[in-house]
Formats: C-alpha cells, sequence, structure tokens
C-alpha cells in the first residue's frame, strides 16, 4: 500500500471489521449504549441519530396522509371532524416538510456522507452538531405535543397565513408549541449550514479541490448557504407572529395597523428557498447514485455546479409566485424568475440523461427509486411551469392542482431520490446490505401507488377543488378520482411497509457489505462499512472527482475536458497538490459486485 | 423516404391533425371573456409541455431501456464526461422557450388583469367567515349567506362587471372554477377585477384559501342571465329588502 497517503497519528490495522447499526468505533473508557449516544459528537451517529427521528417523522405523516385520504374516499364523509381535519392536514405538511424532508438531507445523509466526501475526521463544529441534533429532537418532540394541548394541534395550514394564525382565529397552545417547534428546528437548521459549511471549506482533504467534490457535497454546501439566506427570516417571522399573540404588537393585524399580506412575504421569502433546500440535497443523491450505476463519470459536472448555484440565486427572487393571486404583487417580474428556473433544471436533466447515456445501467434498488426520482420531477416540474404563469395560476391556485405538482415535485425528491440515497448508503452506514428482492418490491409498488395517487389530482383540481377542503360536491368525477388517489395511497403505505421488513431482515439475517459493493466512485467508500471513529487511516491519492474509482480501476481513470487523461497529473504530480504520492495507482483495492 | 420516416410521418400526421381540433385537456374553456383568454395560455403550454416532456421522457426511456447491463458484459463504457456545443444547445434553448411562453403570458396576464373604465355593473364582494356578501353599490341589494346557505350573486351576461373584493377577518379566496379565476380577498384592502360571463347560466364558486373551521363549506354561486332580467331583478330584490328589512340569500 505505497500509494495511499497514511495519516498521522493512525496506525493501519488498528481499525477491525465490526458490526452494529450506529458506526464508529469507541476507544477504551469511551461510554457505549444509551450513555455514548447523548454524548457523542461523531457525525455519523449524529447522522444517523438525525435519519432514524426523520425517517420516524416521516411514517407518522404518511399515517396523517392516509387518515386524509380516508376522510376524502366519500364526498361527505364523516369520518373526520372539520377541526380534526384541518389539524391533520396542517401537521402533515409541517412533519413532511420541516421535520422530514429538510433534516433527512440536511441533517442525516449530509451529515453523515459529507466529511467522509471530503476526506474529513469529522464535522467542523461537532459539538454544534450535537445541539443542532438535539434542537431538531426538542423541536420535533414540541410540534407533536400540539395534539396533547387542550385546543389541539396547530391547524392553519403549514403556512400559518395571518390573520388565520393570530390569537382571535386560532387560540391555545397547539399553535404556540408549532411556533416554538420552528424556532427550535430552524436554529437546529442554520446551526448545520454553519457547520457544513465550514467542514467544505476548511476540512477537505489534501488534493480535495473545490472541483473534485463530489456533486452531493457541493450541492449540500449550496443548500448550506440558502439555509442562511432563508431560515433566519422564518425565525424572525415566527418571532413576530408569537408577539402578535401574545405581547400585543399588530405586525400582522389590520386592526393596529398591521400588514397580513407581510406575514405571506416574509413567509414566502423562507419559504421559496425552502423548496430548494428541499430539493438541492436530492438532486445531490441522485448525481451521486446515477453514474455509479451507469459506470460512468457525471455527465457535465461543471455545468452540473452551475446549474445548481442559478438554482439557488433565481430561487431567492420568486417568492411572491405564491401570492399571484393577492392582487399587489408585481406580475410579470416573479413571473419570468419562477419560468427561468426551469433551464438550470433543464440543464440537470440533460446531464443526467447524458450520464446515462451508453453507460452499463445496472438496476439496483437506489438505481430503480432514481429513475422513479426522473420521471416524477419531469411531471412536477413541468406543472410547475403552468403554475409560473400568472393566468394558468389564478384558473388553479389553491386547487388539487398544486397539491398534486408539489407533491410530484416533493415526493419525487424526497421519497423517491431519498431512499435512493438511503439504500445507496446503507451498506456504508451498517456495514450491511439490504435485500434487492424486498428494495425492488418495494420501488415497484411506490412507483405505482405513487401516480395512482397523485395523477388523478391534477384532473380532481382542473375541476375546480380546492385544497384544504374535508367535504366535496357529489360528482361522479371527483368521486372516482378521489377513490382512485386514495387507492394509490394504500399502495405508498405497503411498499413503505416492505421496506420496514427490508430493514427487519437485514438486521436479523446480516449480509456483509464490504467496503464498496457497488463499486462506487467517492471517498466514503474507500473507508470501511461503517466507518472507523475518526473515518479513514489513510486515503488514496485525490486526482479527480471520483479518487476511489480512479484507484480501483487504474486503467481507467477519469477523463477531463476534451477527452484528456488525469494520468499525467498523477505522473508528474504538477497540479499543485499537496501530498506527496505521486506514482500511479495499483489495482490494490479491487471491489466485486454482489450477485 | 426511407421506411422509418415513412413510418414516423404516418404517426405525426394524425397528431398535426388533432392539433387543429385541441381538447380542453380537461380544463374548464372559460364562460368569462378573461377565462376563456387564459384557457387559450393554458392549450399553447399543453402543447409545448407535450413537446419538451415527451422529448425528455423518450431520452429518460431510451436511455433506461437502450443502455441496460447485459448479462456477462466486459468492460467498461467510455468514460466521457463534457460535450460543449451539446451542452450549450440545451442551455440555449429552454432560455428561448421560456422566454417565449413569458411573452405569451404576459399578454393573456394583461387581458385578465384589465379593468374597464365603464363597468356595466358593479358588485361589492366581502368574504368573512364563513360566508359571503354580494352588495350592489346605489341599487339598495345586499346579498349575504353563510355556511350552506349558497349566496347568488346575480349579474348580467354579457357585460362588464366590475368586482371589489375585500375581507372582514381573514384572507378567503374567491374562485369561481369555471371562470378560470380566483382572487385573495384579504382585510386592510381591497381588489379590482372585471368579469365578461359569456352565457347565461348558474356557476359554482367557493373559497379556496383555508379560513378557518368552516372553510369547506364556504360556497357561493354566481347567476348570469340577460341585462333585462338582471334589472328586473335588482328592483325586486330592492324592493323586497326594503320591506323585510333583511338581505336574501
Amino acid at each position: 500500500m505505497t500509494d495511499v497517503i497514511t495519516l498521522p497519528g493512525t496506525g493501519a490495522g488498528v481499525e477491525g471489521p465490526h458490526e452494529g447499526p450506529v458506526g464508529g468505533h469507541h476507544a477504551e473508557g469511551e461510554p457505549t449504549g444509551f450513555l455514548k449516544w447523548i454524548t457523542t459528537t461523531d457525525h455519523k451517529v449524529i447522522g444517523m441519530s438525525y435519519m432514524v427521528t426523520s425517517i420516524i417523522m416521516f411514517y407518522l405523516a404518511g399515517i396523517m396522509a392516509m387518515i386524509i385520504r380516508a376522510q376524502l374516499v366519500t364526498p361527505n364523509n364523516s369520518l373526520l371532524s372539520f377541526h380534526v381535519y384541518n389539524e391533520l392536514f396542517t401537521m402533515h405538511g409541517s412533519l413532511m416538510l420541516y421535520l422530514f424532508a429538510g433534516p433527512f438531507a440536511f441533517g442525516g445523509l449530509a451529515n453523515y456522507i459529507v466529511p467522509l466526501q471530503v476526506g474529513a475526521p469529522d464535522m467542523a463544529f461537532p459539538r454544534l452538531n450535537a445541539l443542532s441534533y438535539w434542537l431538531y429532537l426538542g423541536g420535533s418532540i414540541t410540534m407533536l405535543m400540539g395534539f396533547l394541548t387542550a385546543g389541539g394541534a396547530a391547524d392553519f395550514g403549514w403556512v400559518a397565513y395571518a390573520p388565520l394564525s393570530n390569537a382571535v382565529n386560532s387560540p391555545g397552545a397547539g399553535p404556540d408549541v408549532w411556533i416554538l417547534s420552528l424556532v427550535l428546528t430552524g436554529f437546529s437548521a442554520i446551526f448545520t449550514g454553519v457547520n457544513l459549511i465550514a467542514t467544505i471549506f476548511y476540512l477537505r482533504a489534501p488534493g480535495m479541490t473545490m472541483f473534485r467534490m463530489p456533486i452531493f457535497t457541493w450541492n449540500m454546501l449550496v443548500t448550506g448557504i440558502l439555509i442562511l439566506i432563508a431560515f433566519p427570516v422564518l425565525t424572525a417571522a415566527l418571532v413576530m407572529l408569537f408577539c402578535d399573540r401574545h405581547f400585543g404588537t399588530h405586525i400582522f393585524s389590520v386592526q393596529g395597523g398591521g400588514v397580513p399580506v407581510l406575514w405571506q412575504h416574509l413567509f414566502w421569502f423562507f419559504g421559496h428557498p425552502e423548496v430548494y433546500i428541499l430539493a438541492l440535497p436530492y438532486f445531490g443523491i441522485v448525481t451521486e447514485v446515477l453514474p455509479v450505476f451507469s459506470r460512468k463519470p457525471v455527465f457535465g459536472y461543471k455545468g452540473m455546479v452551475f446549474a445548481t448555484m442559478a438554482i439557488a440565486a433565481l430561487s431567492t427572487g420568486v417568492w411572491a409566485h405564491h401570492m399571484f393571486t393577492t392582487g399587489v404583487v408585481l406580475l410579470p417580474f416573479f413571473s419570468l424568475l419562477s419560468l427561468l428556473i426551469a433551464v438550470p433544471t433543464g440543464i440537470k436533466f440533460f446531464n443526467w440523461i447524458g450520464t446515462m447515456w451508453r453507460g452499463h445501467l445496472w438496476f439496483s434498488t437506489p438505481m430503480l427509486f432514481c429513475i422513479g426520482f426522473l420521471l416524477a420531477f419531469l411531471m412536477g416540474g413541468i406543472t410547475g411551469i403552468f403554475l409560473a404563469a400568472p393566468p394558468i395560476d389564478f384558473a388553479v391556485h389553491d386547487t388539487y392542482f398544486v397539491v398534486a405538482h408539489f407533491h410530484q415535485v416533493l415526493f419525487g425528491s424526497a421519497v423517491f431520490a431519498g431512499f435512493a440515497g438511503f439504500y445507496y448508503w446503507y451498506p456504508k452506514f451498517t456495514g450491511r446490505m439490504m435485500r434487492e428482492g424486498l428494495g425492488k418490491a418495494h420501488f415497484w409498488l411506490l412507483f405505482v401507488g405513487f401516480w395512482l395517487t397523485f395523477t388523478p389530482q391534477y384532473y380532481i383540481g382542473m375541476e375546480g377543488m380546492p385544497r384544504r377542503v374535508a367535504v366535496y360536491p357529489t360528482h361522479p368525477g371527483l368521486e372516482v378520482w378521489n377513490q382512485l388517489s386514495t387507492a394509490g395511497s394504500v399502495l405508498i403505505a405497503v411498499s413503505f411497509a416492505i421496506m420496514l421488513v427490508n430493514l427487519w431482515v437485514s438486521w436479523r439475517k446480516p449480509i456483509v457489505a464490504g467496503d464498496n459493493p457497488w463499486d462506487a466512485h467517492t471517498l466514503e467508500w474507500f473507508t470501511t462499512s461503517p466507518p472507523p471513529h475518526h473515518n479513514y487511516t489513510h486515503l488514496p491519492p485525490i486526482r479527480s472527482e471520483r479518487p476511489t474509482w480512479d484507484y480501483n480501476h487504474p486503467d481507467a481513470p477519469s477523463i477531463g475536458h476534451g477527452g484528456r487523461v488525469h494520468e499525467h497529473h498523477l505522473l508528474n504530480g504538477h497540479d499543485g497538490d499537496r501530498v506527496g504520492a505521486t506514482s500511479a495507482p495499483t489495482n490494490g483495492h479491487e471491489s466485486v459486485e454482489p450477485k | 423516404m426511407s421506411k422509418r420516416a415513412k413510418l414516423g410521418l404516418a404517426l405525426l400526421l394524425p397528431l398535426l391533425a388533432a392539433g387543429c381540433q385541441l381538447p380542453s385537456f380537461g380544463f374548464f374553456r372559460g364562460s368569462t371573456t378573461q377565462g376563456q383568454s387564459t384557457f387559450k395560455l393554458i392549450q399553447g403550454f399543453m402543447l409545448s409541455s407535450f413537446v419538451v416532456g415527451g422529448i425528455v421522457l423518450v431520452l429518460i426511456l431510451w436511455s433506461v431501456f437502450r443502455y441496460r447491463r447485459h448479462k456477462n458484459q466486459q468492460g467498461l463504457p467510455r468514460q466521457s464526461q463534457y460535450v460543449l456545443p451539446l451542452e450549450i444547445v440545451y442551455t440555449v434553448t429552454p432560455i428561448l422557450i421560456v422566454l417565449a411562453l413569458f411573452a405569451f403570458t404576459v399578454v393573456t396576464e394583461n387581458n385578465v388583469d384589465a379593468v374597464s373604465k365603464n363597468p356595466d355593473a358593479v358588485v361589492n364582494v366581502t368574504a368573512f367567515q364563513w360566508g359571503w356578501r354580494f352588495s350592489y353599490p346605489g341599487q339598495g341589494v345586499v346579498v349575504q349567506g353563510v355556511e350552506l346557505e349558497d349566496p347568488m350573486m346575480v349579474v348580467p351576461a354579457g357585460q362588464t362587471v366590475r368586482i371589489t373584493l375585500r375581507s372582514t377577518d381573514v384572507i378567503h379566496g374567491f374562485y369561481v372554477p369555471q371562470f378560470n379565476f380566483s382572487r385573495y380577498a384579504t382585510p386592510g384592502y381591497s381588489t379590482t377585477f372585471d368579469i365578461n360571463v359569456n352565457q347565461p347560466g348558474v356557476y359554482r364558486g367557493q373559497c379556496t384559501q383555508l379560513c378557518g373551521l368552516y372553510h369547506s363549506l364556504m360556497i357561493f354561486r354566481v347567476k348570469a342571465v340577460s341585462p333585462t332580467q338582471y334589472r328586473a331583478w335588482l328592483a325586486k330584490t330592492a324592493a323586497t329588502e326594503r320591506l323585510t328589512g333583511r338581505s336574501v340569500t
């Protein structure tokens, strides 16, 4: 192993194979079990805690969605009272958006994967990282506590429009704990954002230049910056709302000279970047998985990075497209900027297709989920273009058309791409494989269920059924499409029961994964599964965005601009690296794909 | 012409022919002049989305089915990463498409939002938890109804009706699906728009913006009648309301 960099302070052979759901070794005298969990600052344990907590939130919110769909099976169903119905869709949205989609990718996957991908031993601020998780867990529990208050949980929708969310229209402690929960989880997101940005800028391994970072890490960097732009605005708006509710201010109430629309501006100034905070990490996952399972580098790597930055930049100037029907926003400006987001998103699509083009596609579970993402996001993205045109938005605003649109976009990213990432990195997290058969069953049921649930909702919206209503007119068309939608949601629920079975089987009867079961590209697959306490005892030379691949395929190294092979960099060592390893890698790390 | 090109043309022709008789794609064709304008825009967006979305879909499916790994496939695919001319094409083309869509959007938007200086009728619409009040300024007529009463807003068909919308409590949404139009009723300011209902008829309307407990029941109707019937209705209703001292629903 003359070709790898041995890191100071670690010796080869110290780390051995190991098992357990949560990665990481412990030195003697360090706590284990529960005590380890609550005292840890290891990014891998924290990342895993984030993922487990957010997946629990996902299942809870999914159960709420099932109850909502059950209510809508018939037009005048009396299964739920209006009050409970309003609580359920509010909490479904709040849990999915604030406590699952963001924290799963940004707190969970990013926390675990980004330090590994840049070759760092941990996050830049490990204790701040622990604080992030505890704030998030506290915030999540606070949100759920709403159900235990006398008046029930918040019931004003996940957007909490003023003045519906004031003390007169939404009295009680439920809305207060909702506000408190978002302040807590908002700080958690801000701290994680700071931490990831610092980690990416300052803790990259020798040779890991910015343009050799995996796209997943790039997207997390841009997401971190977006979080720092968006979340403080939300937190500030929530404080204002709380003051309106309890301290007699009139920021959002007309009676005291306030302006209700201000809430919408502040909320969506957070809320629209938030949509991309929820999407960019998942784009990153797809950009990791597609190349690995096509056995090619990502197509148009630099275009991909600039497209991400363009999406982020545009996303800060489109918030008022949620407010077209208020009658008080400058329609052409927000319409043009919203339409323009289709351009960088389109570039991403073509790059994903270019990555698969002439590849050797291997349809393992993560790859199937990525294809599911592409199709879902294509449909969701195109209907998004419709909604960016104010007249079309006037026609379907706040109807099920919008519900279908944002579920296809968000379900496409957070669920299809999110669980693509989960299946993809599960061997790294645990050292075990999930079962392919069960994974594929999960995918196909989910795929059919997804299209069956959300496609009818476009038509329901075109027929004029508003969102957030518990009853609808007895109209044969509406009834049948709503029933189809409910049937689809049952398939989705079954598919996620299968995932639990898959986890259970992999837990009880482990199949050892090895370090690199997918013959993957990036640095995290170079270390053991799960990685040792400080991640690496040695690193391969980093000469492209695919260091592990270059190491394992010395005969087919990465190709840069114009087909120029990176090899001459390796031989001459003249690209400014601080590492002394200049000899070409030998194939000492062959990995075998599992059958 | 090759066999394949002939086949392609044979498949394309019926599509082109169908394009002349554009379907509604499930949307309302619009019962107002404004709504019809929006409907034409929707059709244009639909067609372009079929073309663009179709191309992307075919490319995805082609890569998925054509490039799947065969059994016992040896070696690696070519490790290509950049084709700059191609990247420029798929950056510039979407920009041009978006600009074209934007141009049509602005034209339609100006039609829909245009407010006439001399409307034939004026209705002040007030939304409240959980009902609607339609008052006809200068006519002494107020129509009002809550929850399940489905109040009826009567307007003259074929004429320009000015609607001024406001709310007394929280934000509501004035939405008539068949008009392809909705607008928020927000406390603190009023907004104004025109509708020209083309045909007499009764159109269902509903609040679209979550406004509290009985949001689901905040339904109203718009009844378009001939201008003569409209004037007769105004006179009759004004007389009834003077007599009873109460508004009708």
